[in-house]
């Protein structure tokens, strides 16, 4: 049945080699030619041969050619893989969802498997009646949709000090945005009663998951209410296992570390827990020496994606589309700015679409290249005002040792040979 | 129906589209029982709410620490490669690059006992009793000169602990201090001139061992590295100079990549001049060996009594061992879940038998 492969004559191949090594095949296309291109006045062997047949792929991947729009982690920054963080392809995707295979992972004890069948999700503590829920069980309540970014407080946190990773995909690749189905935590936590925990108004609820690392977090009352999902679902199918299978949290605007995956038990509390990821990690450290706590909430960020350190310019002067994304916890972008000469000016971005909260929104601005350098920033705003802050405004408040909630400006020099480079400006 | 209102309230724009409505309960899940409760609720609050029955102090620990935790956060607590240290770093918490640990940063001791006794061992959680948990706690606690070594560490004392950095948070201000992002933004003229004041620290594929910038960007990395919350590298990704036996049979190449996947295995093996036998044997000689050659060292009955039998050490089987330890050698102690790759398989046992001479 290999038949159906590809048979290349020795002279086709060695010229169509030629053509891809000869500079920009794209460019080449639009200019006028003195002979025809081969690609068209030959008959191409996808032309002439048939292709895979339906039984080939039962679940598809990208194809080969994409097969470097991958996540990418670093291997120095932590201690083991078994406890890390990889980063998203950022400057490779478009749109706004992010495709489950591809969206950064970050587990404190590795990606576990734990089936549907041994799926248990408890909620204790001050509830009327503690209880015990299957996978089952969950699927029965009713189901909301919704997308949401989720962002690792550390995206961007190796950026504080100075430019340090060349790509988006490592300044800014620690955030995915999915389209998740699932059940409110609120009818979760109706269905066990409240009665018992009195006022609302101080209680906590505690998440923790069930892998070894049991990644606990303290979500006050009022935010459990209002918006936490217990997502199944990502993007149409099941989550990932890296992502949490089969159950996780869904903390719309706040950092991702309370997303917590395998998530197994949920306990109505008087006080917050202070978990080591909610004291030692996860609080952020200011000059004098003071760290702040409770710093739920993603501030307004954005990043330009292309053209950026992976994705370098390669047609030469003319059209250029700049593709970017912003995101808020605090709810909608409203509007993106672009600044082409380094924050001197600013035009305002074209949105993909009107902006939703807690969720990614794609930018362009249509622009021109002159060949010239440029240094290409982004400034997102989002529905509260607040307007995306220098790197250097956000050091002055914060110093250069938070590690966390870095949202300052990204700037990429676009250099006079396409080429760009992570840099900071004055 | 009051319920009803509420979640109208919380979600008024959204519920001309499809909020569900939760007006009654749904008789779903089932009562949990006091026992499962226990199993799973272990937290431990601030005030000691959670602790359960035991003791230790530091001189007990320091042995339950050499045995269980000392393989990756080092004999006194002060952190081996990128694990985390948590002794010292007391008054560093202004300086450029603080050092965080249970005595310098963390401000409830309910945290740390939480944590070891959840959390850890790394690779081995949830395994250590009551007592081993005070102990070590104790012992963390005597690293970082906060106790003597005669305190007991038991609920009853737990609260005389002082954490030098409890006073040391402050809730989220963002709303009030950086009030002053939130307005209008310039649009032009916004600054005279635009000069580049840091150039990117590494220039190509952070991972590359050829990127030239990054031979020489110990401290960068350094930086780089505590933005990640895991652990802080104190050392700059540096090549070290495996004491390689070159036998001619090896694959000089191989075995350079087999010392990096060797990293993997680091946190429990030790191998080459000078090992030590960690949560895991030494490796020294292991190819080739029967299984369980190492005197003294507590391996799992199986693997003895497969050694025993005279199964060897040999490539097929450490590539089926290394590949899925649990299938080859059932309740082999070894945490490790397994190496995906059978290149990394490859590698690595080549760098094995560079030290089975």
């Amino acid at each position: 049945m290999t038949s159906r492969s590809q048979k290349d004559t020795p002279s086709r191949r060695a010229f169509l080699k030629g053509a891809a090594a000869s500079v920009p095949v794209v460019a080449a296309a639009s200019v006028a030619q003195a002979e025809g291109d081969p690609l068209i006045t030959e008959v191409q062997d996808w032309a002439r041969y048939t292709g895979e047949g339906v039984d080939e792929h039962p679940y598809g991947l990208p194809i080969k050619f994409e097969s470097d729009v991958v996540r990418r982690n670093v291997e120095w920054l932590t201690a083991d893989v078994i406890s890390s963080i990889n980063f998203t392809p950022i400057h490779a995707l478009e749109g706004t969802i992010t495709p489950q295979g591809c969206a950064f992972e970050r587990h404190h004890s590795g990606a576990i498997e734990l089936k549907k069948e041994d799926y248990r999700l408890m909620i204790n503590g001050l509830v009327d009646q503690p209880l015990v829920f299957s996978y089952a069980d969950l699927e029965r309540f009713p189901r909301e949709n919704h997308v949401y970014f989720c962002e690792c407080a550390a995206n961007s946190g190796m950026e504080w000090a100075g430019a340090q990773l060349n790509g988006a995909q490592y300044t800014h690749g620690m955030i995915h945005n999915m389209e998740y189905t699932g059940v409110s935590l609120r009818s979760l936590l109706e269905e066990a009663g409240l009665d018992a925990a009195g006022d609302l108004a101080d209680k906590w609820v505690y998440v923790e998951g069930a892998d070894a690392s049991s990644n606990g977090r303290s979500i006050p009352m009022e935010k459990a209410l209002d918006d936490v999902l217990v997502a199944f679902k990502a993007n149409g199918e099941a989550l990932r296992m890296e992502h949490g299978y089969p159950v996780r949290l869904v903390v719309p605007g706040w950092e991702g570390n309370m997303w917590i995956k395998w998530l197994r038990r949920i306990e109505v509390t008087s006080q917050a827990i202070e978990s080591r990821e909610e004291t030692s990690k996860y609080t952020d450290t200011l000059a004098d020496g003071t760290s702040r706590k409770w710093t739920w909430e993603m501030d307004a960020k954005s990043i330009i994606t292309s053209p950026s350190p992976q994705v370098p310019v390669r047609h030469g002067k003319g059209p250029l589309v700049i593709s970017g994304m912003a995101w808020s916890g605090r709810g909608a972008i409203t509007r993106v700015d672009v600044s082409k000469d380094g924050g001197k000016s600013w035009e305002t971005a074209r949105l993909a679409k009107e902006g939703e909260r807690m969720a990614l929104t794609r930018f362009y601005l249509d622009t021109t290249w002159d060949g010239e350098e440029m240094f290409l920033q982004a400034r997102a705003v989002d529905e509260t005002g607040y307007v995306q802050p220098s790197k250097d405004a956000l050091r002055d408040v914060r110093g250069e040792n938070s590690v966390y909630h870095n949202n300052g400006i990204q700037t990429w020099w676009l250099k006079a040979d396409g080429e760009l480079e992570n840099v900071e400006i004055s | 129906m009051s319920k009803f209102l509420k979640v109208t309230a919380a979600t008024a724009l959204s519920l001309c589209i499809a909020a569900p409505a939760y007006a009654e309960k749904l008789g779903l899940g089932r009562a949990a029982l006091p026992e499962e409760i226990a199993a799973w609720d272990k937290d431990v609050s601030p005030n000691g709410e959670g602790l359960p029955e035991g003791s230790g102090d530091a001189l007990v620990g320091e042995e339950v620490f050499a045995e269980k935790c000392a393989s990756c956060h080092g004999d006194f607590a002060e952190g081996v490669d990128n694990w985390p240290k948590l002794a010292g770093g007391a008054d560093t918490l202004a300086d450029k690059d603080p050092l965080k640990t249970v005595g310098s940063y963390w401000p409830y001791l309910s945290t740390t006992w939480d944590y070891v006794n959840r959390s850890m061992p790394f690779g081995d959680a949830q395994t250590l009793t009551n007592d081993e948990v005070y102990a070590i706690v104790a012992y963390i606690l005597y690293s970082n000169d906060l106790i003597e070594d005669d305190f007991v560490l038991s609920k009853e004392t737990f609260l005389e602990v002082e954490m030098p950095n409890a006073s040391g948070f402050i809730l989220d201000d963002r709303l009030t201090s950086e009030a002053h992002f939130v307005g209008d933004a310039c649009m032009s003229d916004c600054k005279d001139e635009v000069k580049i004041t840091k150039h990117v620290v590494f220039k190509g594929d952070p991972n590359s061992p050829d990127d030239p910038v990054s031979e020489s960007a110990g401290e960068a990395a350094q930086d780089a590295a505590t933005a990640e919350d895991e652990a802080k590298a104190e050392d700059a990704p540096k090549a070290e100079e495996a004491a390689v036996v070159e036998a001619a049979a090896l694959d000089a190449e191989l075995v350079k990549a087999g010392e990096k996947v060797f990293k993997k295995c680091k946190a429990c093996h030790q191998v080459g001049e000078g090992a030590k036998a960690r949560t895991g044997p030494v490796l020294n000689g292991v190819v080739g060996a029967k299984l369980g050659h190492v005197e003294n060292f507590k391996y799992s009955k199986t693997m003895l009594s497969m050694g025993e039998e005279g199964v060897v050490w040999n490539e097929a089987n450490l590539a089926e061992f290394l590949k899925k330890p649990r299938s080859f050698v059932s309740k082999t102690k070894m945490s490790f879940a397994g190496l995906k790759k059978e290149d990394d398989i490859k590698a690595v046992t080549e760098y094995l038998k560079s030290f089975s001479e």
